[in-house]
């Protein structure tokens, strides 16, 4: 009885982005989709401990689903004929198919996209995709963003009537909507895994869950995507930033950086995967978008056996690269980090001059955190501690506000 | 998310002698596509047979090289999938539906071993 429900359910997390998608073709509305694939998850739950689980459970799920949800329309059909409403037109209503792969791959595209539809709040995207996309419980996205269950539910709840109520289309955007909408997509995907690859808030520097359901979406999308150089731009990106994460972090939960890395803690497999994500990515005749860019900037750090072999040259040029294709702050202070080593500590302190007169660093730990580490480099050792100490009150992160102050007492001894 | 190394074990001696079916082979290659975009499947192959295979043992500080065929054992690993799964269930769902692509007259063992992170 336990062993069928957990089976159960195992299916269902497994096939519920597939089962909502396809449900939400006929139905044209995620929230009535989402319910009709929970209620077929429940009749599982009911059937399959007497009947035993059917030979191809997924199917199964996604027959029953599909089935309530034609005879949902057909029921709302008869209902707006007998008030003589002229209302949808539902003739295109699809008789359950047997399951082509293709066409659901299509559907789950199409969820992926309203999802991450632009009406929608970041925030509101993310629990969105996370709960549709992903499986994530209400409870499990709570708990990796410290919100509480409530809020989520809430949010999620605001997110479905938003697209409703906007009457977003149920469809994967064409022309010259695409690629906005696209960027939209691999957005959320980057921010769940930043979130748990260098959390804003909270205690614990890393939360790997987040970045392995972030990693799952990427390459799902790679999956469905497979024309898109972006896509795998992003999937390279993040197998090669989640094949350091072990190596991130000291036995007592402190981050390390880059050089103090113990490169054998390094994820090959990830590594690997981050390659041949690369290469996919590089379209011929296109200029790499950023998100390809920021993976080969790994690849670089990823080639090195050792930190003094890196390539720092080739890693400047590429921030250069990036800092065109994607203007940023953040960019110009990491291409600065990058000349440092490529050409030493002053060439990029002059870099973060004109950065430290930009009012959108103004609140940025991660500026003083880099210019205390410069002028440190340089002997200017009054300055850096100004810079360490500066930039340990502006992190919201415990562990890293813990090393930064060390950062600051070491240079004063 | 923990990561899991399906090995999955055969009988040389009693596996159909004209190998994996067109069929199989189709609901297999099905299948890989599919754990590949789910984001499930990291890495897979099939392994060539135990006649092609050496055994090196260290033992009492001295090496001892074997090579296959290995006539003592009964069932041999001939894949492996590295599959990365939210929990045991979702492993095993995944795991049965690799075993189901096999016709009946197949026996295939595919042994779950969660990889050691730390």
């Amino acid at each position: 009885m336990t062993a069928t429900n957990s089976a159960v359910e195992a299916v269902y997390r497994i096939e519920s982005a597939r089962i909502i998608a396809g449900t939400a073709r006929i139905v044209r509305d995620v929230a009535i989709a989402e319910e009709i694939a929970q209620d077929a998850l429940v009749a599982a739950l009911e059937q399959w401990p007497e009947t035993g689980v059917p030979e191809r459970p997924g199917a199964w799920l996604m027959t029953t689903a599909k089935r309530r949800a034609i005879d949902l329309v057909r029921r709302k059909e008869t209902y707006a004929r007998k008030l003589a409403e002229v209302g949808r037109s539902l003739e295109d209503v699809p008789a359950p198919e047997p399951a082509d792969p293709d066409a659901i791959d299509d559907d789950v595209l199409r969820l992926i996209f309203t999802s991450c539809h632009p009406v929608l709040s970041t925030e509101a995207r993310v629990a969105l995709t996370l709960r549709l996309i992903g499986g994530l419980s209400t409870d499990e996205i709570a708990r990796a963003f410290l919100a509480a269950e409530s809020t989520v539910a809430q949010r999620i709840v605001r997110a479905k009537r938003a697209l409703g109520r906007a009457n977003v289309p149920f469809e994967v955007p064409r022309g010259t909507d695409r690629d906005g909408r696209l960027g939209s997509v691999l957005e959320v995907v980057y921010l769940v895994f930043n979130e748990g690859y260098a959390a804003t808030a909270g205690d614990d520097w890393l939360r790997p869950a987040l970045c392995e359901d972030a990693l799952r979406l990427a390459r799902l999308l790679a999956g469905l995507m497979d024309r898109e150089p972006e896509v795998h731009g992003l999937a390279a990106l993040l197998e090669l930033q989640a094949s350091r994460i072990r190596a991130r972090t000291g036995p007592d939960g402190t981050p390390l950086l880059l050089e103090e890395q113990n490169r054998a803690r390094w994820d090959q497999l990830l590594i690997r995967r981050g390659f041949a994500a690369l290469e996919r990515a590089y379209a011929p005749g296109a200029a790499p978008g950023p998100y390809t860019l920021q993976a080969a900037i790994a690849a670089c750090h990823a080639r090195a056996v050792r930190y003094e072999a890196t390539d720092w040259r080739t890693v400047a040029t590429l921030y250069g690269h990036l800092a065109k294709a994607a203007p940023s702050p953040v960019v110009e202070l990491n291409r600065a980090v990058a000349v440092s080593m490529a050409e030493g500590p002053a060439a990029g302190l002059a870099l973060t001059d004109a950065l430290a007169r930009e009012p959108a660093m103004a609140g940025y730990h991660l500026l003083p955190s880099v210019r205390g580490d410069l002028l440190e480099r340089l002997g200017r050792d009054g300055e850096a501690r100004e810079a360490f100490v500066r930039a340990a009150e502006l992190t919201r992160n415990a562990r890293e506000r813990e090393l930064l102050l060390t950062r600051a007492h070491r240079v004063s001894r | 998310m923990p990561r899991y190394l399906t090995m999955v074990r055969v009988d040389e001696n009693n596996a159909p002698a004209e190998g994996p079916s067109q069929g199989l082979m189709e609901r297999m290659g099905a299948l890989i596509e599919e754990m590949t975009k789910a984001g499930v499947l990291l890495d897979t192959a099939g392994l060539t047979p135990t006649s092609q295979g050496t055994r090196v043992t260290w033992s009492n500080g001295e090496f001892t090289v074997t090579d296959g065929p290995f006539t003592e054992t009964k069932e041999v690993v001939g894949g492996y999938a590295l599959i990365q799964a939210k929990d045991k269930a979702e492993i095993l769902e995944w795991t049965k539906r690799f075993l189901a692509v096999h016709e009946s007259y197949w026996t295939v063992t595919s042994e779950i071993r969660e990889i050691a992170e730390n």
